[in-house]
């Protein structure tokens, strides 16, 4: 360190809290959870399924706890912190088994990981559960890349996709990068560049209906640089983005579409839905 | 979730002012290409990430420490000034400030100010204020006098004409000067600067802003491109500086960590071509610089802000703009939909302790979370963090007594209501599953028009089975719970 990177920390009050660092995977488990997410079961049933199925083929035990349904993240962000509150609690006791929890959405996995030591910031015995729960929350393609360590066959046709990330991924969860790497173990899948990759797509759950103006011309960028871009479809782990997305091409009768990973990885790791 | 969520009436006018920049093709395409340019020019200043993270990790100690021993900190400052000749003024609000500044130009029966760019004068108002007095205030720094010229406001807290582009300019130039137009930008700069340069010297008052104010030394510290701002702090015979409270740092060797993140973080520079280091009036043997320097040291709701914990990391901001050129929705509306002095996410998080909450009730809702400013952000204010805690300031009821300034202005039953009604269904398995049943069953009746998010999307509509149902036979075919 030069002489400039001196402690200036004595007299801190409040450091901001830290997005999370790389992180250390556990050895593979042989039960999980599988949290839904509110999103995917009612708009994206299969996604869930075949993230299911994923798993089940790594030869991991799936629960699907049924009294699960939103992570509380829609009050959270909308202010509502309360009401968010009860809603969480309710998660928490579901999830509270010492199982992984595996999400097959950034942005609920970020609630969990991220918001819930906000939530319940005032309730020091909560927060004991919340930071377990932190603990064993796996975003879907950082669990299937880092601690089952996937190893797939690629069957299906060439193709050329893009992959959009979302904000919570890259800024909540860190895993933005673990999507490219899984598709980087099909041999089949070109994955094709677009503009502005990194930038949101305009959904931020309220924001979508509380800004429609802004939201909309940020979606309508998002669109026009996928459809583009040259590929044949777009991917992504991100229900909301995904319903974001899907939502506005069909407005502009668009034939292009996007759909969740765990269908796409699915579908060439298992060879079904080939034509 | 599909249940509609109302929007309370309230409104600052944000999303009014959006709709009309969002259909102002050149203003957006303006914006696009000089953000990418920014951005571009923040990741090529920062090629070594590690050592970016380890300076905003700093940068955010330094000012932490600064700000928890403010009150002293700034009293180090006024007795060093002191020392140092130059006369201390403090302003609670923005027109005590300008009382002040304009007292200080009577004296000397002034009627001619030379501005360098400064922020804090915008959020006093100070040119309108003087003119009403009869004093002139002329901006000296190009994109200031760009935007005096045509009777804006800055849209950019670094750039303060960037909304505009070089004809624009040069059309403005026609008209107001007089000059031929043209698109030679280094002609355009010529142009203002042969204006300018006159003034310099006819001025009796200079006025600048700071960027740090150095309590062990009683030193004002600014930086610029231009020169305009050490010609408005040497050239006229009074110098008088305003800055908000929270510019003090504690030492000389706290401003270099500081002063990288700041040109990096906001135009890519290593560092601006002007450092201005200013500890006192001219002495009995110089042969320049100002006979008198006054600091005017402004609070405007600062304090408020540092009263708490959480809203008092808004402070740690030095003011590089980064974070406007990485929001997405400030690149497309620009910055004067955002209708107040301080634009873009550092505006949605200080503004309200400057004007209060009902003043800007829409302006926390103007994100979508996305994280973009926090990442870029120099000192490392969790910009999102804050913006969640305004909008839990927002919709407070009276009962529940918010604690920023005019909080619980967007309190509204219906919507407490409806929220709720969502809290009740997600927490009860038997109501959250008999709502999917509903929706997946009577799918075909889903309304085609749900409010606002129909305006850009056709409404999706439940899938056949939920996942509850999917994974449920799954699970049991297969032997799992
Ligand atoms: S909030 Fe951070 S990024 Fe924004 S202007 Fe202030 S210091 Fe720069």
């Amino acid at each position: 360190m030069s002489e400039l990177f001196y402690d200036a920390a004595p007299n801190a009050t409040r450091v901001a809290p830290e997005r999370p660092g790389p992180r250390q995977y556990p050895a593979k488990p042989r039960e999980v959870v599988l949290f839904g997410t509110c999103v995917v079961d009612l708009f994206f049933p299969e996604a869930g399924l075949d993230a299911i199925r994923l798993l089940e083929r790594e030869g991991i035990r799936v629960h699907f706890p049924e009294g699960q349904s939103c992570c509380g993240q829609p009050a959270w962000t909308s202010g509502y912190a309360t009401e968010a509150r009860v809603v969480a609690r309710a998660q928490l006791a579901i999830l509270d088994a010492g199982m992984p929890v595996v999400v097959p959405s950034g942005s609920c996995a970020g609630m969990f990981r991220q918001h819930y030591r906000e939530l319940f910031a005032e309730e020091p015995d909560t927060l004991e559960r919340v930071a377990s729960l932190a603990e064993r929350t796996f975003e879907l393609t950082e669990f299937l890349l880092n601690v089952c360590q996937v190893e797939w066959h690629d069957l299906g046709e060439p193709t050329r996709i893009a992959l959009h990330t979302s904000c919570s991924a890259r800024r909540e969860m860190n895993t933005h990068l673990h999507a490219r790497e899984l598709l980087g173990k099909l041999a089949k899948v070109e994955r094709v560049d677009h503009h502005h990759e990194s930038e949101c797509c305009g959904f931020g759950g309220t924001f979508s209906v509380r800004m429609p103006e802004v939201s909309g011309a940020m979606v309508k960028d998002k669109t026009e640089s996928l459809v583009t871009s040259g590929a044949d479809e777009m991917v992504t782990a991100d229900g909301g983005c995904l319903m974001n997305i899907n939502g506005s091409l069909d407005k502009q009768q668009q034939a292009f579409r996007g759909r969740h990973l765990a269908s796409f990885l699915w579908e060439r790791v298992s060879g079904e839905g080939k034509a | 979730m599909s249940e509609r969520i109302p929007v309370t009436e309230l409104t600052d006018g944000f999303r009014d002012r959006a709709e009309v920049a969002l259909a102002d093709g050149q203003l957006r395409t303006n914006f696009r290409t000089a953000m990418d340019s920014l951005m571009k020019k923040r990741a090529d200043a920062f090629p070594d990430e590690e050592e970016r993270e380890g300076l905003r990790e700093l940068g955010n100690r330094i000012k932490a420490r600064a700000l928890s021993r403010l009150p002293d900190l700034l009293e180090q400052l006024e007795a060093k000034l002191t020392d140092n000749g130059v006369k201390v003024h403090w302003a609670e609000t923005t027109e005590q400030a300008n009382e002040i500044v304009h007292g200080i130009i009577q004296a000397r029966q002034g009627s001619q100010v030379v501005k360098g760019k400064s922020m804090v004068s915008e959020e006093m108002e100070m040119n309108d204020y003087l003119a009403e007095r009869g004093v002139e205030c002329l901006e000296s720094d190009m994109g200031e006098y760009i935007v005096q010229l045509d009777g804006e406001k800055p849209s950019h807290i670094i750039m303060p004409a960037i909304h505009k582009n070089r004809s624009q300019v040069s059309k403005l130039f026609h008209d107001k000067l007089g000059v031929e137009e043209t698109d030679d930008v280094n002609e355009l700069i010529q142009i203002g600067r042969r204006t300018l340069r006159r003034k310099f010297m006819e001025a009796d008052v200079g006025v600048s802003g700071v960027n740090f104010a150095i309590a062990e030394t009683g030193t004002l510290l600014l930086v610029e491109n231009e020169g305009n701002g050490r010609m408005s702090t040497t050239a006229p015979p009074v110098h008088i500086a305003v800055t908000g409270i929270e510019k003090v740092v504690e030492n000389l060797r706290d401003v270099v960590p500081l002063l990288s993140l700041l040109t990096r973080s906001a135009l890519g520079q290593p560092i601006t071509t002007y450092v201005n280091m200013i500890s006192g009036p001219r002495k009995a043997d110089e042969l320049d610089g100002p006979e008198e320097v006054h600091l005017v040291l402004l609070d405007n709701g600062r304090s408020g802000a540092f009263a708490d914990a959480q809203m008092r990391q808004t402070l740690n901001c030095i003011r590089c703009g980064a974070c406007m050129n990485h929001c997405p929705v400030y690149t497309r509306v620009g910055g004067h939909t955002y209708g107040e002095v301080y634009p873009g996410p550092i505006g949605k998080i200080i503004t309200p302790h400057m004007v209060g909450l009902h003043q800007v009730p829409d302006h926390p809702s103007a994100s979508s979370l996305c994280g973009a400013c926090g990442d870029v952000c120099p000192v490392k204010i969790p910009i999102p963090e804050l913006l969640q805690r305004l909008r839990q300031e927002n919709v407070k009821s009276p009962a529940e007594g918010a604690k920023v300034k005019d909080g619980g202005a967007k309190y509204s039953r219906k919507e407490r209501l409806v929220w709720r009604f969502w809290r009740t269904l997600n927490s009860s398995p038997v109501l959250y599953r008999l709502f999917l049943w509903g929706a997946t069953r009577f799918r075909k009746l889903t309304p085609k028009n749900v409010g606002p998010w129909t305006e850009n999307h056709t409404a999706p509509v439940p899938a056949k089975r939920s996942l509850h149902d999917l994974a449920r036979e799954h699970l049991a075919r297969n032997g799992g719970q």
